[in-house]
């Protein structure tokens, strides 16, 4: 992560000057994680904000040789799932758990990958709402894993820096989720080969459909 | 979407799509947190509508100007970004509120970063005279231990960036004339003041006639004419002097809760 190597000088050299940098090239990420662990804008939101915050404070007090060796990446990933699990857990004090809220972002298509047919726009809509909901139902831990891995792309050890766990774990546990996934996307009542001709057309039964498919 | 979608197009893409932007705001949140951006809000005062600016540390500029003068002079003097805000944070006006209405428990946290420390110590001071009372600047220069520094102490004031907060209303010339205010000049100072309870045309009154301090005959006690000792003098008793030299020599021994300094800035 070579940009994030020249951040930590930047910061280590003058914090204050060089933290909004730090936030403009964080703040998509680490509330793409938040809104990943926990399915709740507003909470993703508050979590990723408080992360930030956090990392500020606790660089304030650090020599800046130590912030200069912070690996970025790894280190705000890790505030990042522990403020998720904190406010999680006080959450799940309150509500019973698996209380899904609707995810879908309003608007925002993912970037074409040149693969797709045009027309598969609300299929990819459809597929990110379904796949993020079924995140949600995998155990926190491994949640964690799949989010850090795949979603926010970290490597197989820097996950594990992040996590606080050995790679061997990171990795049986990043094969679990995505086993998991794939189980619970193909379980799915509107899954299946449809009629050739109705491919694109044929109506779908929308979110509450995957939740009638969890155990 | 179908099952063969799903090995045309691999999980990990998927879950790569997953991807997504933060709210707008999210950033700048975390920049005003912890104080390296800010925002403001209007706030209704005895002078009418103010702006507040605040960031995670505290209040740090507070300002009559209309928003664009406001944003403007807040970049150049502070230099941090700035947003507006539809209203200040609840805790936070409470404690202003309670704070311009004379409660000195609320506790209104300031961010004064960027400002010398004489200028702190000159604003901390003040802060200490009472709601509806005045003290001149030779009596702020006493206090700080700096009693030579009366002309710098009125320019620390005149730079205050929290006036009503830090109530530089409250400090005059020693001559008992008002004198400026950053807010809006000599007016403001008298509206200000007058909201506070404070009679300015009868202290302007007795100040052009000579007198600078109030004693009583009973207790043989002076005091600065608005501190709260003198204001409970009955009229008979009640005696106006000159300087504190005069007073001294009368046998009066000066108040300990108003600390009255002579006019050339010395302490008594």
């Amino acid at each position: 992560m070579e940009p994030d190597v020249a951040l930590a000088t930047q910061l280590a050299r003058d914090l204050d000057a060089a933290f909004p940098r730090l936030v403009e090239a964080q703040a998509d990420r680490l509330y793409t994680i938040a809104l990943r662990l926990l399915g709740d804008r507003r909470d993703a939101e508050e979590v990723a904000q408080d992360a930030l915050v956090r990392a500020y404070r606790a660089m304030t007090g650090y020599p800046p040789p130590r912030i200069a060796e912070l690996r970025l990446g790894p280190w705000l990933a890790s505030i990042t799932v522990n403020l998720a699990r904190n406010k999680r857990r006080r959450h799940d004090d309150r509500n019973p758990p698996l209380a899904l809220e609707p995810i879908v972002e309003a608007g925002f298509d993912p970037p074409s990958d040149g693969r797709s047919r045009p027309d598969t726009t609300a299929d990819r809509r459809e597929t990110k709402r379904e796949l993020a909901a079924a995140l949600l139902t995998l155990p926190p831990a491994v949640r964690a894993a799949v989010v850090l891995r795949h979603v926010d792309g970290l490597s197989v050890a820097e996950t594990a820096e992040a996590l606080g766990r050995p790679e061997g774990t990171i990795k049986a546990q990043v094969h679990r989720g995505l086993a998991r996934l794939r189980a619970q996307l193909e379980a799915r009542p509107s899954a299946g080969p449809p009629s050739p001709e109705l491919a694109s057309h044929a109506p779908r039964r929308r979110g509450p459909a995957i939740l009638e498919a969890l155990p | 979407m179908t099952t063969t979608d799903l090995i045309d197009r691999p999980l990990e893409a998927d879950l790569r799509a997953l991807r997504t932007s933060a709210p707008a705001d999210l950033g700048l949140g975390a920049l005003v947190d912890v104080g390296l951006a800010d925002r403001y809000a209007p706030l209704a005062t005895p002078l009418g509508r103010a702006f507040v600016a605040w960031n995670g540390r505290g209040v740090s500029w507070i300002s009559a100007a209309e928003p664009a003068e406001f944003e403007a002079s807040f970049r150049a003097r502070v230099g941090r970004p700035i947003r507006a805000a539809d209203a200040l944070p609840d805790r936070l006006a409470r404690a202003i509120e309670r704070r311009l209405s004379g409660d000195r428990r609320a506790r209104v946290p300031l961010d004064l970063r960027g400002h010398t420390p004489f200028e702190i110590a000159v604003w901390t001071k003040a802060l200490e005279i009472p709601r509806g009372e005045v003290r001149p600047y030779a009596w702020i220069a006493a206090e700080i231990g700096r009693p030579r520094a009366v002309r710098a102490v009125g320019t620390a004031l005149a730079h205050n960036p929290v006036p009503l907060v830090v109530p530089c209303h409250r400090v005059v010339r020693s001559d008992g004339k008002l004198g400026q205010y950053s807010m809006g000049g000599p007016d403001a100072k008298r509206r200000v003041l007058g909201a506070e309870g404070l009679d300015t045309a009868a202290l302007e009154r007795e100040a052009s006639s000579g007198i600078r301090f109030i004693g009583s005959d009973t207790t043989h006690i002076v005091c600065h004419p608005t501190c709260r000792d003198a204001r409970r003098v009955t009229g008979r008793h009640r005696v106006g002097v000159g300087s504190l030299e005069a007073a001294a020599a009368a046998g009066y021994r000066p108040c300990r809760h108003c600390r009255p300094v002579s006019v050339s800035g010395r302490a008594a």
